[in-house]
């Protein structure tokens, strides 16, 4: 059963375009990562999911149901933390857990003073006095201490350290374990690389790339570093070998996966010492797409 | 050792000073402007000493004492002997305001903020920071003293005379010397500009109230508080200077004490401890509404307080008004005659208008919160919450609605308070507490045209306050500018019937709630269609 469904997704203010026919689907237990650079349509996207923001044209619905008409049942199962988390000054955090807590309809006392202690929260402190890292505690553990199925997270991670960063990962994971879903908005590509079994790539409102991460390794180039005994000088003319550096006789290269066998046969000839081969981060993936589509704008 | 405690103390006033060049300029034109007005309009509301003896005659009964000081110089009262008694005290308030307000700005919320520990990585010394923020606020009070001191000579009132005028100067600095000494002391023993203005404030409230009940019960009570000291000048008539020196004494230890703590403690570090807040929210904070309530609590207990003072202040001269109002023709023009009705019931509606409309503010203020929330970026909380828009918008309605109540309740009960001491056969409170709760119907329609606009045109849920405004004027002044009718008809003030001299008209009492519950179901609707920003 899908969790989330976005169709056609259209969303105008005025005479901008933020999203222009979205489509998307999360599956039940699915950790689901919506990666793009600021400004893409990431929290645009997923304040419509929320029903803050009303779609110009298509169809979004969670559990099923519409997001904007039956925002209220639908958030009952929901749990959100957002991008820039603005609390009450005047609050405690402890206040302001409870608060969300509260108003979502779920108690569970001892989830939230494990989370209070592993996230290193003091919530006796007025929110007005929280660094940025604090409030995005705030925000994540207001989020996983409601017994929720959907977790709706916009950069979630942004403002926390390291330590609290991997906190963070076990909670996703945790609650990935427990059969639910996570829909996770990030530009740090690391992050959903650890946590996503599928992404979405958007860029300028348009989803430009979706799919399984294994499945989108393929249209991308492996990262290959070989040294050889002898000197290699025609690798650079081999079809489908990219951004050649010679260091000696050590070479690193990027080379388009369908044509890896090939190359590496051709090296072998010249006696290889070493060879180290990276299968292709997220960040390959996004920068080649900036590339061919005309770079970051 | 000094040196070194104080180095670059001159170089960082003259930053400080640039920073606050424009802030500085404002509050210190605006009270001198506002204290010269103020002695110019005294010379039209009163302009002979017949009617000067009459206003006298209002100013002699325990209420006003409790707002004003006591009254001195009441046998002969010279414009001279008005500007002490009745500006002197309310002016001064306003000083101690700015100094607490500035120099909170320069301690802790510097030091909060991290650009003292910036600062202290250079050649700086411990002690230049307060220093320079002192010798500021300092600067800037005696500039106010000659400023407000030759303005007010240069009215060239006859009785205001150049003595007088430096004292009444001198005064409203020496305040403001002393609560910049006070808030630098509290700004070492807090833990963060939002305590150490709340101390402040606390401790301005408290001397305001020490004073008063002082002067009406036990005098050395009384000389416990700055304000206390001020009053005992007696400008203009006996020009006591003691009280001004014992001011600025005060002031100086303050300050030294200040200084002292500011050198033994850490920087950050305070001698109160911060106290820790609730770890859990109380049952109260578990819906919007309970949100709502907390979030503007303090704006709700503070304007009932206010409203009560402001119908309080209201009352105090109502025992005399007849005498009063009879001798003062500008007045009297502002009074729609009205046969059979003493001038003291006639007054009644125009108190009432006016209350309703200062109750108008925190009423908006209530239900414009929800605007404001918006603009912050909090609303999502709730909305990705269970809570629907309609519980939302609803909550601050509510509190909107009960506050609307609250504000005319309390301005009644305070004019009744006041009344009662200062009136031999005062008004009853049924009277009042109609004449207030007529203008319910008014508020109302300001909640909903709130309502209305943050549903439908949500940029500009501001122009509530002009129309507030616009209100205002025309109501207040509309019969004293001789404005047309329709003008006056146009804002739901001008649309209540004037108990208690006009028959209560429930006709145009339901229309106005009929209008009210228009634009509020119209509001609603909107809300929950469009789209939240943020």
């Amino acid at each position: 059963m899908s969790v989330i469904n976005i169709e056609n997704l259209t969303k105008r203010f005025g005479n901008l375009t933020a999203l222009d026919g979205v489509n998307l689907e999360v599956q039940e237990g699915e950790v689901y990562g919506y990666i793009g650079p600021n400004g893409a349509g990431k929290t645009t996207t997923i304040r419509i999911l929320l029903g803050i923001l009303k779609a110009t044209a298509g169809t979004v619905t969670i559990f099923g149901r519409d997001a904007w008409r039956d925002a209220v049942e639908i958030h009952r199962r929901v749990a959100y933390v957002p991008g820039e988390v603005n609390l009450w000054p005047d609050l405690t955090g402890g206040e302001v857990i409870d608060l969300l807590v509260k108003l979502r309809g779920s108690n569970n006392k001892s989830r939230r003073e494990e989370l209070i202690e592993k996230f290193d929260l003091d919530p006796t402190k007025k929110c007005g006095t929280y660094s940025k890292g604090n409030r995005q505690k705030v925000a994540l553990v207001a989020a996983f201490a409601a017994d929720a199925d959907l977790y709706i997270l916009d950069e979630p991670s942004s403002g926390l350290d390291p330590l609290m960063d991997r906190v963070f990962q076990e909670c996703v994971l945790e609650a990935k374990k427990n059969g639910k879903s996570v829909f996770l908005s990030s530009h740090i590509l690391s992050e959903v690389e650890k946590l996503c079994d599928k992404v979405s790539i958007i860029r300028q409102g348009k989803i430009v790339e979706a799919g399984a991460l294994h499945e989108l390794r393929h249209l991308t180039r492996a990262n290959v570093l070989v040294e050889t005994g002898r000197p290699a000088a025609s690798l650079a003319e081999l079809r489908g070998v990219h951004n050649i550096r010679e260091n000696g006789q050590v070479y690193s290269f990027q080379v388009d996966t369908e044509e890896l066998g090939r190359v590496i046969n051709y090296v072998s000839q010249f006696d290889i010492l070493r060879l180290e081969c990276a299968p292709p981060t997220l960040e390959d993936l996004f920068m080649r797409h900036y590339e061919t589509t005309g770079g970051i704008s | 050792m000094w040196h070194e405690l104080f180095l670059n103390t001159g170089k960082y006033l003259r930053l400080l000073l640039r920073r606050d060049r424009i802030r500085l300029t404002i509050w210190l034109l605006s009270l001198t402007l506002l204290t010269v007005v103020v002695a110019l309009a005294y010379t039209e509301l009163t302009p002979t000493e017949r009617e000067r003896q009459a206003m006298a005659e209002t100013m002699r009964n325990p209420a006003v004492t409790t707002m004003f000081g006591p009254g001195y110089g009441l046998d002969n009262y010279t414009y001279g002997a008005i500007m002490g008694h009745q500006m002197l005290l309310f002016t001064a308030l306003i000083v101690a305001i700015m100094s607490i307000l500035l120099v909170v700005r320069h301690t802790r919320g510097d030091e909060e903020s991290g650009r003292i520990e910036m600062l202290r990585s250079l050649p700086f010394g411990r002690l230049s920071n307060l220093a320079a923020t002192g010798l500021a606020l300092f600067g800037a009070n005696v500039l106010l003293a000659l400023l407000v001191g030759l303005g007010l000579f240069a009215t060239g009132i006859e009785t205001i005379d150049l003595h007088g005028s430096l004292l009444y100067g001198a005064c409203l600095g020496a305040t403001g010397v002393f609560f910049a000494a006070v808030t630098a002391l509290f700004a070492q023993l807090t833990e963060s500009s939002r305590s150490t203005t709340g101390y402040s404030f606390a401790f301005l409230i408290a001397a305001y109230l020490i004073r008063a009940v002082g002067d009406v019960s036990h005098e050395t009570l009384s000389w416990l508080s700055p304000f206390g000291w001020i009053v005992r000048t007696q400008v203009y008539v006996n020009n006591y200077w003691g009280p001004f020196w014992l001011t600025i004494a005060a002031s100086l230890a303050l300050m030294t004490l200040s200084l002292y703590l500011n050198a033994i403690r850490d920087l950050e570090a305070s001698f109160i401890p911060a106290k820790p807040g609730r770890r859990t929210a109380s049952v109260f904070l578990q819906s919007p509404l309970g949100l709502a309530w907390r979030l503007q609590r303090t704006t709700i207990i503070s304007w009932v307080a206010g409203m009560f003072v402001l119908g309080a202040s209201y009352g105090s001269v109502m025992g005399d008004m007849e005498t009063y109002l009879n001798s003062m023709e500008l007045l009297r023009d502002m009074l729609p005659a009205a046969e059979g009705f003493s001038l003291t019931e006639q007054f009644i509606p125009m108190l009432m208008a006016v209350i309703s409309m200062v109750a108008a503010i925190p009423v908006l203020l209530m239900i414009l919160k929800l605007r404001g929330e918006e603009n912050r970026k909090r609303t999502e909380h709730l909305l990705a919450s269970a809570v629907s828009r309609n519980n939302i918008m609803m909550s601050f309605f509510i509190l909107s609605f009960i506050v609307s109540f609250l504000m005319l309740l309390f301005g009644a009960t305070g004019m009744w308070s006041a009344a009662v001491a200062a009136m031999n056969d005062p008004v009853p409170f049924a009277t009042l507490f109609k004449a207030a709760m007529v203008y319910l119907p008014a508020l109302w329609v300001m909640i909903a045209l709130a309502v209305l606009l943050t549903g439908l045109l949500p940029q500009g849920a501001g122009l509530t306050w002009l129309y507030l405004g616009y209100s205002f004027v025309v109501v207040y002044l509309g019969p004293l500018l001789k404005l047309p009718e329709w003008l006056v008809r146009l804002s739901p003030f001008g649309n209540i019937p004037r108990l208690p001299i006009e028959e209560l008209d429930f006709t145009r009492l339901f229309l106005l709630t009929l209008i009210a519950l228009t634009f509020t179901v119209r509001g609603f609707f909107g809300y929950n269609r469009r789209d939240i920003q943020g």
